[in-house]
């Protein structure tokens, strides 16, 4: 497949395209004579790049720079730890690091590091294509350091309209991080069909971003339902009048696909089914939760889907190639099928979600493995055993709770102080080495936990 | 308690656990601008589920998402009765 600059530059010319940041916009016409990476962008030729930005107008300039140029490069999300990164970096065996030059990594991450700055600097550019690029996504994994997902720029834009179908009619934007699959599909539809993207910025309200995106008027965005639900609490969700709005990454249930309806009467409302390491399965655009089970079923097209053990299995052209690593499961079955661990029921004709296989909970599009929470917790010597789980939640879809099994829940009953200091002193700890989304909104003191013969501890939906 | 100290106590309760900082409430602070993050309303409303024993975000029928402070409390208010 062609790279993206490629795709751009042989439609037309000049190259249509440009991304509106918060701190710059810039066409990608700019491009053909100039470089965010300045005078070291052919020492990148060949090499594996973590593109670890914060700034998502940097990373997409560097993603448009490297498709093409490096061999492999990796979507560094902007919340990565530093100790995460080191990993990341050994297994996707990185020689070269793209950061901005207010936060320069630790040299002993990569040898090779090179700025990335949205003040393009002119000369020569060769865009010579050299590589077939390997794009690698980060997602979380069970014990907090993140799996590294292989694709491809062909499984990934799958069949996204190209250049030129209906250039200069879009605008795109999206809530996501560009660096998250979810984000990335808009990402990519926004340049391979030479568009222009509106991209958010850390900290920046939800009125502002909107704002933005309305006098760039967008025409196409995406995001979370739990994205959509804080645009709808900002009082500005009309300032803009898409015409497609989409929503992935979470269960879309009624309300917030409701709430939509009644703020953009006249707009395309989608509500989408993708993972990282599934692809995109398929779109519902009736206004209603769920889907329905006709989409169940070989050959109906592109993507092949099945229910097995309650959990929705998908097969495509979509689907990434493999994770980086050596100690990883395999990413697909035989078949070719890759387990979303989504567990679906079927009620009157219609799939609808009913939450993750393994107690694994997703927070506003985010995971969160429950093992990774369970062992802070009971890492303290007073705790005998914990159990972290999901609990609905119309805001963010679901909120992490804890249940607790103490060593002497006996001895600590005789003082309900002793009972909320030990409370505080274990959120503390959750705090102190997870991500505010990870660390237990509630939790609370059990006599017992459930469990299974084997001795292991039962899970919702294990 | 009323609906409204309580709606009260547990903004500024979220606020001190997610380390935010939190904007005097009054009805009219639009609830982006007040300092709490999503995630900080998730709690507030998961924990009011507990205390006043109602979600009104789940209740049947479209949901009109509050604004300002003063909509969140009326949603709870009308909700609670």
């Amino acid at each position: 497949m062609a790279s993206l600059w490629e795709t751009l530059a042989q439609s037309r010319e000049p190259v249509p395209g440009a991304f509106h940041g918060l701190e710059a916009s810039i066409a990608l016409a700019e491009l053909a004579t100039a470089s965010s990476l300045g005078t070291d962008l052919e020492s990148l030729r060949g090499r594996s790049v973590l593109v670890a930005t914060h700034s998502q107008l940097t990373a997409a300039l560097a993603l448009v720079e490297l498709d093409g140029l490096a061999r492999r490069m990796v979507l560094c999300t902007p919340d990565l730890p530093p100790d995460h990164l080191a990993s990341v970096a050994a297994t996707a065996a990185a020689d070269c690091i793209v950061f901005e030059d207010a936060q320069p990594p630790d040299p002993s991450i990569a040898p090779h590091r090179v700025p990335v700055r949205v003040t393009l600097t002119p000369g020569p550019v060769n865009r010579r294509r050299t590589a077939q690029t390997e794009w690698v996504l980060l997602t979380s994994g069970t014990m907090g350091a993140p799996k590294l997902v292989l694709h491809t720029l062909a499984s990934l834009a799958g069949t996204a309209p190209r250049s030129g179908a209906s250039a200069g009619i879009s605008v795109w934007s999206t809530f996501y991080d560009i660096r998250r699959y979810g984000g990335l599909q808009i990402f990519l539809r926004a340049v391979l069909g030479g568009s222009p993207l509106v991209l958010s910025s850390a900290g920046e309200l939800t009125r502002d971003f909107l704002a933005r995106a309305a006098a760039a008027r967008v025409t196409h965005i995406s995001g979370t339902p739990s994205h959509w639900r804080r645009a709808l609490m900002s009082g500005a969700a009309t300032l803009i009048a898409p015409e497609y709005v989409r929503l992935s990454g979470e269960i879309a249930d009624q309300a917030v696909l409701d709430s939509l309806r009644g703020a953009y009467p006249t707009a395309r409302i989608a509500h989408a089914f993708a993972s990282t390491e599934a692809g995109v399965a398929f779109d519902v655009e009736d206004g209603l939760a769920g889907f329905p089970a006709e989409l169940i079923g070989q050959g109906r097209g592109r993507v092949d889907m099945k229910v097995e053990d309650g959990t929705l299995r998908i097969r495509s052209e979509r689907t990434a190639t493999r994770y980086l690593g050596a100690d990883v499961t395999v990413l697909a079955d035989a078949d070719g099928y890759v387990d979303t661990g989504d567990m679906v029921e079927l009620r009157d004709g219609r799939y609808y979600f009913a939450g993750r296989k393994g107690g694994v909970i997703n927070v506003g599009g985010l995971k969160v493995h429950p093992e990774e929470v369970e062992a802070v917790i009971n890492a303290d010597p007073r705790v005998r055993m914990s159990l972290v789980r999901a609990r609905q939640n119309p805001i963010m879809g679901a909120v992490v709770v804890a249940d607790v099994v103490l060593v002497d829940a006996a001895g600590a009953a005789h003082d309900s102080t002793g009972f909320e200091s030990l409370k505080h002193d274990l959120l503390d700890a959750c705090r102190r080495v997870l991500p505010a989304h990870k660390v237990p909104t509630m939790l609370r003191f059990v006599p017992a936990l459930e469990l299974t013969p084997a001795g292991k501890l039962v899970r919702p939906g294990a | 308690m009323s609906v409204r100290s309580t709606i009260f106590t547990q903004f500024e309760q979220v606020a001190v656990e997610q380390n935010r900082k939190l904007t005097p409430l009054s009805d009219g602070v639009l609830l982006l601008e007040s300092g709490l993050d999503s995630l900080s309303f998730a709690i507030i409303v998961a924990r009011l589920e507990d205390s006043l024993g109602v979600d009104p975000f789940s209740a049947s029928g479209t949901v009109e998402f509050p604004v300002t402070f003063g909509d969140f409390v009326k949603l709870y208010e009308h909700a609670v009765v």
